[in-house]
């Protein structure tokens, strides 16, 4: 572990500290992220919200290292991503990232229980041990019954809890969640989120999720709120003070 | 991860379809290309197929089987006093016209005299009669595609015992042999050397070949070699005379040309067809294959699953193709069509097609390492 990370508290589990990234498009360059200073402790549930084209979905990439910064340090569970080569990084996803996408993602040719052993497979368990381990996690989403279905054949808040599922099945420390509910109706979001919430907080999973929706914002332990690329503040939902983000503290 | 790889390709059957009907079409054009190339190569030789003998001693002007130039009638003693030559006898070989009694069209037939004391070099695969009876007066054996020949003028079938005229003489039918096809689709008619000379039209010099074998203990090839010093004629084993056809059609002949543009133009479609369709696949799944990587999956293991995916596509495609050719030519009367699937042809296919799936795969694969992961977090 380099200064960085050993400098850390050990409730933290991601820290972002001066990011910067911007894209180029022909000529013109874009900055999106622009001295991020961002952190989230261990078993929290921390919710990125802002305008579109604010950086949030930005934000989530760079700290679960499926993007490289043009600066600044990102710390996650303890490894330095803005150090690691890319092979190390993909690593780095495959044994402690859960993924929740905004569209699912499933892939359509394979059933429920299939889809959900994905990330055992990935790390090289066989599938006679992968599916075991994956029609669990169903049970513990309430769909065991759709093991063998195809992602085609479920409502939009099954394939949700399909895809809550595949993030938790090889146990990860964080998780990170695209706008988990914004494909689905008021209700079923609600469950979905309820479920995120419980299955995330027995084992101190972190969960950062970016969402445009106000409707879940209780869910979370604190907000994150993103505008123009920087961390405007970060507050509690049920906190009616705001705190500048230069004075943000873990 | 090679059975989610595969699950992907089979899950979705349109395209599955499209892109192994592409990799089929192909292997069938190809193969039809190929097959057809050595069918007409095998039609090229069919005389050195039809008479067998283990050396055939002709003219040293000649370059191919077809080329029938007359030998001297002394030349088959000069073979025969070779030392190390078994047994040499006069053939010939020569166009005849044959027509049914009683008049009607005359057709063009390979007419073969053998020697009347050995009947070296008759036919072996006789689907009726007997060989023997050539000695018998006005005797013929005739193939299998004369009597389809004759059939279509007469109607009915020619029989052993039937009679037709060649050179206005009666020949009468002792023997139908399996043979394969003559170049320009003439049909072959056995007989012995004397009587050749009535049949055929009249020549001052009438032996074109004379047939050979090494005694017991000596190679084809010495004796040919020794032929050839001591006589002046050229004198070569079947394989070779075989082989000197080849290349002569490959070099005089526009069939080279006209094969490759139908080889070409399955192997164009192959690439140009199946590799687009399996880079749209791979388009079209970049999402998930971006989910993929993601969650974590190396650039090596995308790229082993696209190759998967392209190999089991082309291997498919590939085993559906050669096996609708196979009984297509299964279909096909034997020794009619020039279509002759030889071993080389799928594996030359195979080669092609591998290349074919191998490109399609690479430029996938390039497409597929540049995938950036963070793509899955767009709408």
């Amino acid at each position: 572990m380099s200064s960085v990370s050993s400098n850390l508290a050990a409730n933290v589990a991601v820290h972002l500290s001066g990011v910067d990234k911007s894209f180029r498009n022909g000529d013109q360059v874009t900055s999106v992220l622009k001295q991020v200073q961002f952190t989230a402790n261990v078993g929290e549930m921390v919710l990125v919200v802002g305008p579109s084209g604010c950086g949030k979905t930005t934000l989530l990439s760079v700290l679960c290292g499926t993007l490289k910064t043009d600066g600044g340090e990102v710390v996650s569970l303890g490894h330095e991503l803005h150090r690691l080569p890319p092979a190390q990084v993909t690593q780095f996803r495959a044994r402690h990232v859960g993924f929740i996408f905004q569209q699912f993602n499933l892939l359509p040719t394979l059933t429920v229980a299939e889809n959900v052993a994905v990330p055992l497979r990935i790390q090289g368990l066989p599938l006679r041990e992968a599916l075991p381990r994956a029609r669990q996690l169903l049970e513990r989403v309430g769909i065991p019954e759709k093991a063998n279905e195809l992602p085609s054949r479920l409502s939009g808040g099954q394939q949700q809890r399909v895809a809550i599922a595949r993030a938790l099945v090889h146990e990860p420390a964080l998780i990170v969640c695209d706008e988990p509910t914004s494909a689905l109706d008021s209700a079923t979001g609600h469950q979905v989120m309820e479920l995120l919430h419980e299955v995330t907080r027995d084992r101190r999973r972190t969960v950062i999720v970016v969402t445009h929706d106000p409707r879940i914002y209780r869910y979370a332990d604190r907000l994150a709120e993103m505008e123009d690329g920087r961390i405007l503040r970060v507050e509690t939902p049920a906190d009616s003070v705001r705190i500048p983000p230069t004075s943000f503290s873990l | 991860m090679t059975d989610i790889a595969l699950k992907m390709v089979f899950g979705e059957r349109a395209k599955y379809a499209m892109l192994v009907s592409g990799i089929c079409f192909s292997t069938i054009l190809m193969t039809q290309g190929l097959a057809l190339f050595f069918g007409i190569l095998g039609f090229s030789y069919a005389t050195a197929t039809n008479v067998r003998a283990p050396i055939w001693v002709v003219d040293p002007l000649v370059q191919q089987v077809g080329d029938n130039q007359p030998l001297r009638d002394t030349d088959v003693n000069r073979v025969r006093s070779v030392e190390g030559v078994a047994w040499a006898a006069p053939l010939y070989v020569g166009g005849a016209q044959a027509r049914l009694l009683g008049g009607g069209a005359t057709q063009p037939v390979t007419l073969v005299g053998l020697d009347a004391d050995t009947l070296a070099g008759a036919p072996t695969k006789l689907v009726a009669g007997d060989v023997q009876d050539l000695r018998r007066p006005q005797s013929v054996v005739v193939a299998e595609q004369f009597v389809e020949m004759m059939q279509r003028l007469r109607g009915e079938r020619l029989r052993v015992g039937d009679v037709f005229e060649m050179n206005d003489r009666r020949a009468q039918i002792v023997g139908i042999a399996k043979t394969a096809q003559g170049q320009g689709g003439a049909s072959y008619v056995f007989t012995t050397w004397d009587r050749a000379r009535e049949y055929a039209p009249s020549q001052r010099r009438m032996l074109t070949h004379v047939l050979a074998a090494p005694e017991p203990g000596r190679s084809d090839r010495e004796i040919a070699q020794v032929i050839s010093e001591r006589t002046g004629l050229r004198a070569i084993t079947e394989e070779e005379f075989k082989r000197m056809s080849s290349h002569w059609m490959l070099v005089n002949s526009p069939i080279p040309y006209v094969v490759g543009l139908i080889v070409g133009i399955g192997f164009v479609i192959g690439l140009g067809v199946s590799g687009q369709t399996f880079y749209t696949f791979i388009l079209e799944n970049t999402r998930h294959l971006g989910a993929l990587k993601a969650m974590g999956t190396s650039n090596l293991t995308l790229i082993r699953m696209v190759m998967t995916q392209a190999g089991v596509v082309g291997v498919v495609g590939f085993g559906i193709g050669v096996g609708v050719m196979s009984a297509f030519f299964s279909m096909l009367p034997e020794g009619r069509a020039p279509l002759r699937l030889l071993w080389p042809i799928p594996v030359i296919v195979f080669g092609a097609i591998l290349f074919i799936c191998s490109v399609a795969a690479v430029v996938s694969s390039w497409r597929v390492v540049r995938i950036e992961p963070a793509i899955v977090f767009r709408s």
